[in-house]
């Protein structure tokens, strides 16, 4: 479990870690990496797994049903929509070739 | 197993931040998603592993719920995911997004509810504790606005929703809703029964719609890029909540990563993110066009003639191309300029498309390479000289008032200076305002012409025009 003071440094070391990852992003490549964070926090997934999966009553499997629901949403669209972005610079790293189809 | 488990979610954590990082850079982008996707994978299979899951009581029932959620939420998400056109693509972010935060405030939702069976009458702190009952009830409020909202946003680039208003008097109305949820966030710390709950989401829910809908279209993009940052942060507390240190490291990196890309988005388009929520542009009649100017129009074929024996031509696409699906049409063109030795520059706005970097995307797409493709700031000087600059499908990011006029709503917006070329040939549908909702004086400018038509017809035309030559 991860209390207190160690939740903070997890909080701030997490903070800073994100705002490095952008900081020198190419204005070409924020799309992709907006879609790229919106997949990683399809992770919320496993915290829906988790809680449908210990719940008790019927209200609660319900809820946690439409948190397993959404969350893979989440996740699965993610992934797909940036890898098919990401998919399209390989072509233009090669001009050459995409230009003589 | 618990070991396994905690070193498995950390693995994955690490493995987005290397994914992340790896997509900050056009070379190894493609590899970023993958070891992202990887790290996805490790966590969601160690989790069926989870002790307390196979102990539960309910164990049959509820693996059955979270395979069927999986098969079904996922299996929906991956069609509709690689169907999706590029150029749709921001508003389906904005859909699994809200997806994001809709889990986020289940979660929530459960452990609150579960708090209220434990101890009835009680507050969330006597079952939860103080720090893990506020982690809570903050991840539920963020997570439900950024579920709602996000709808509303994909409702609205989707073409599905024109309302900009829902009552009078929407700032003050969204004021008292925001005040409302908060004051029943306070309740539901003090007293977690059933009913507080349920009127505390819904208000969290409608806060969500009021305030997106005012949001201007061309604002759209930021309030994608805020509500991604808050989905983040609600599933970093969300993660909190159930001690789930992949969902903390995550969430938080998203919501710090997310939020400092909304503020290079709003800087771009020269808005602060306050003012993206407080005034919608565009929401107001647009203004008339002062005098009787007229636009002047063009034939294709002359339009045509006036590219074939350019010296340079520079390129603005804009989302209109995007949509008309014009972009493997125009870069055809471009290759049979420059077989007659015409040079031809594409000039990308930072919030060309629906969001900064979209319409590389979609260039890309079309087998357009990088080095023809340049940036404002790398561009606007070489527009003096230039003997034609073609407009497909953009018009507020080439709007002059944004310089000139103080009273435009895009005052201060750094634009492309397409009017200091010789001939401007602007191709567009009607003669409409802008995405924005601003009329644009360059339209009715001496030196431009415009060449009406739908841009893939358009820019079929211009084709037969060279190739007539």
């Amino acid at each position: 479990m991860i209390e207190g003071l160690a939740a903070i440094y997890i909080f701030l070391l997490a903070g800073f870690t994100g705002y490095e990852i952008i900081a020198r992003v190419p204005v070409i490549l924020h799309t992709p990496l907006m879609s790229g964070s919106n997949f990683v926090h399809g992770i919320v997934l496993v915290g829906a797994m988790y809680a449908l999966g210990i719940s008790e009553t019927t209200t609660e499997q319900v809820i946690g049903f439409l948190a397993v629901l959404l969350a893979a949403g989440n996740a699965v669209g993610g992934y797909v929509v940036t890898e098919r972005m990401l998919e399209m610079f390989k072509s233009s790293n090669k001009p050459g070739k995409a230009a003589g189809d | 197993m618990d070991f396994i488990i905690d070193a498995s979610y950390l693995a994955a954590a690490i493995l987005f931040i290397i994914g992340l990082k790896q997509m900050s850079s056009p070379v190894t982008a493609r590899r970023g998603i993958v070891w992202a996707g990887l790290g996805m994978l490790l966590a969601t299979i160690v989790t069926f592993g989870t002790p307390e899951l196979l102990e539960s009581e309910h164990f049959t029932v509820n693996l059955s719920l979270i395979i069927a959620g999986i098969a079904i939420g996922g299996g929906y998400a991956w069609v509709s995911g690689k169907r999706v056109a590029m150029t749709d693509m921001p508003q389906m972010i904005a859909m699994y997004n809200g997806m994001g935060g809709g889990a986020a405030a289940t979660i929530a939702a459960v452990e609150l509810l579960k708090a209220g069976e434990a101890n009835p009458g009680a507050g969330a702190a006597a079952y939860l504790g103080v720090d893990v009952a506020i982690l809570a009830i903050l991840g539920a409020v963020i997570g439900t606005i950024s579920f709602s909202g996000s709808i509303i946003a994909w409702a609205k680039l989707d073409g599905r929703l024109h309302l900009n208003k829902i009552v009078p008097g929407q700032h003050f109305v969204n004021a008292l809703l925001a005040i409302a949820t908060v004051v029943f966030a306070i309740l539901v710390y003090f007293s977690v029964d059933v009913t507080t709950i349920a009127i505390f989401f819904a208000l969290a829910l409608i806060l969500g719609i009021f305030i997106t809908v005012p949001v201007g279209g061309a604002d759209m993009p930021v309030i994608i890029s805020l509500f991604n940052a808050l989905t983040g942060l609600a599933v970093g507390f969300e993660g909190y909540v159930l001690g789930n240190a992949a969902m903390i490291i995550a969430g938080i990196v998203v919501g710090s990563a997310g939020s400092l890309l909304t503020h290079l988005m709003a800087v771009a388009m020269n808005r602060s993110v306050a003012n993206v929520f407080f005034a919608g542009v565009g929401t107001g009649p647009a203004a008339a066009v002062s005098g009787e100017q007229e636009m002047k129009e063009i034939q294709a074929q002359d339009a045509g003639i006036l590219m074939a024996f350019a010296d340079q031509a520079i390129i603005i696409p804009g989302y209109g191309m995007a949509v008309a699906q014009a972009q493997h049409k125009i870069w055809e063109l471009v290759q049979l300029l420059n077989e007659r030795g015409v040079k031809v520059k594409f000039a990308i706005h930072p919030v060309a498309g629906r969001m900064p970097g979209h319409m590389n995307v979609l260039l890309a797409e079309a087998g357009v390479p990088y080095d023809m493709i340049y940036d404002m700031e790398d561009i606007n000087a070489d527009f003096k000289n230039t003997t034609v600059t073609l407009i497909i499908g953009a018009n507020d990011v080439v709007n002059p008032s944004a310089k000139i006029d103080t009273s435009s709503p895009l005052y201060g917006m750094p634009i492309l200076d397409a009017m200091d070329t010789d001939n401007v040939i602007v191709v567009k549908r009607g003669r409409g305002a802008g995405f924005s909702g601003v009329e644009n004086p360059l339209f009715f400018a001496d030196n431009t012409k415009m060449l009406f038509g739908d841009g893939q017809k358009a820019a079929n035309e211009l084709i037969q025009a060279v190739k007539e030559l």
